[in-house]
């Protein structure tokens, strides 16, 4: 207890907490703006302009924040395997080194849940799933993402005072006000419609999958032909089937949940205290991230190797 | 009002998944105590089943959000 209590760490503690409880005065971070849909932030052929609810695109077509966000995570995923693979060795090193390790990795994982000559027919998909929402996951952390964009006025709830930096360049201060942020570029996996796509993605894949294994048999298990179904057949059919459809809802929110509620949370958390508290906060979403992303594929293989196992006798 | 009730909404609803990952994180000790050799694979199973009862947990934050922001 002596080396614990010691002045040194007595006096280094004091100063974290000092620091802490200080900056939360002293630095005025304002809370960016939080909205649950993706904003356009351009218009191709269009105009963009304020309307009831944020910006809107008046005529051409609108570019969503997100739609940058994908952008900026397909060149992150090119750029990557383009420094990886530029010259091939043998023996791998540096990236190309990483690269084989991710993907022997979840190769195997595919292996074990799906069976050794399903893997390579299943890989491709899952892998892809994977890769690109742990790349749109993680670049929620980068420090810039969710920081730029246009300053519009705040429609209802709250507001800030903006303070001009240079040129046409603002930013926003802590003092109550009319203004908020369109960020130009957002995590991708905050837009529910991209969630959803990978989710409608998944589950057809799966019908896709049934149908090629068992051939137009697959649906015997939503409908059982002939006369000897009997009521819990088809009570049993019904069942199945809402649960394919729950399957979409639940990928989809599931994703867009976690990886939402992480970008709140890392907006709030420095809004509250700026030093030191939200650094746990950033491991948290690191894991999440990174969680979320192999949950979704390793589910969505799971479900593909259940859709092509032949029904025999079940016995529910 | 609103405010009230995303805070329920998120409260109420984290009771029941709390539970159930307690229990899935329990089934997945006891079956490492008992056969530590297969431990990678009951975590990756133990891993997915989080994520389901996660899932619940999730909708209620999702909920609480729309409340509270839209």
């Amino acid at each position: 207890m002596r080396r614990l209590l010691s002045p040194r760490v007595l006096g280094i503690t004091l100063a974290v907490l000092v620091l802490m409880v200080g900056s939360a005065v002293v630095l005025k971070v304002p809370l960016p703006g939080i909205s649950l849909p993706a904003e356009p932030v351009a218009c191709l052929g269009g105009h963009l302009v304020e309307a009831e609810h944020g910006l809107a695109c008046s005529g051409g077509f609108p570019i969503t924040n997100t739609m940058t966000g994908t952008l900026i995570v397909d060149l992150t995923i090119f750029l990557f395997m383009y420094f990886a693979l530029r010259d091939k060795q043998l023996i791998p090193n540096g990236l190309q080194n990483a690269l084989e390790a991710v993907i022997e990795w979840f190769y195997g994982l595919v292996e074990d849940v799906a069976g050794k000559e399903n893997a390579p027919k299943f890989f491709p998909l899952v892998m892809t799933i994977f890769i690109f929402a742990l790349v749109s996951n993680w670049w929620e952390l980068v420090p810039g993402m969710d920081a730029f964009g246009w300053i519009v006025k705040a429609h209802g709830k709250g507001g800030w005072e903006i303070k001009a930096l240079f040129g046409n360049v603002h930013t926003l201060v802590k003092e109550d006000g009319h203004y908020t942020l369109v960020p130009w570029l957002r995590t991708v996996t905050t837009d529910l419609n991209v969630t959803l796509a990978m989710a409608f993605i998944s589950v057809t894949y799966v019908q896709i999958a049934g149908v090629q294994a068992l051939g137009p048999g697959y649906f015997k298990k939503f409908i059982k032909p002939g006369y000897a179904s009997g009521l819990i057949d088809v009570f049993v059919g019904i069942l199945e089937t809402i649960s394919e459809i729950a399957r979409i809802i639940s990928f989809s929110f599931r994703l867009f949940g976690n990886i939402f509620a992480g970008t709140v949370l890392l907006f709030v958390m420095p809004y509250l205290i700026p030093l030191f508290v939200p650094l746990p906060f950033y491991g948290l979403e690191i894991f999440v991230g990174l969680i979320q992303a192999f949950v979704f594929a390793v589910l969505t293989l799971v479900f593909i190797s259940m859709a092509v196992v032949s029904h025999g006798d079940h016995e529910h | 009002m609103e405010g009230l009730a995303s805070g329920l909404a998120m409260g109420l609803g984290a009771i029941g998944p709390g539970i159930g990952v307690g229990l899935v994180v329990l089934g997945a000790l006891q079956g490492i105590a008992r056969n530590p050799e297969v431990a990678g694979e009951i975590r990756t199973n133990m891993i997915l089943g989080i994520a389901f009862a996660e899932a619940i947990a999730i909708y209620a934050l999702v909920v609480a959000l729309l409340l509270k922001f839209v």
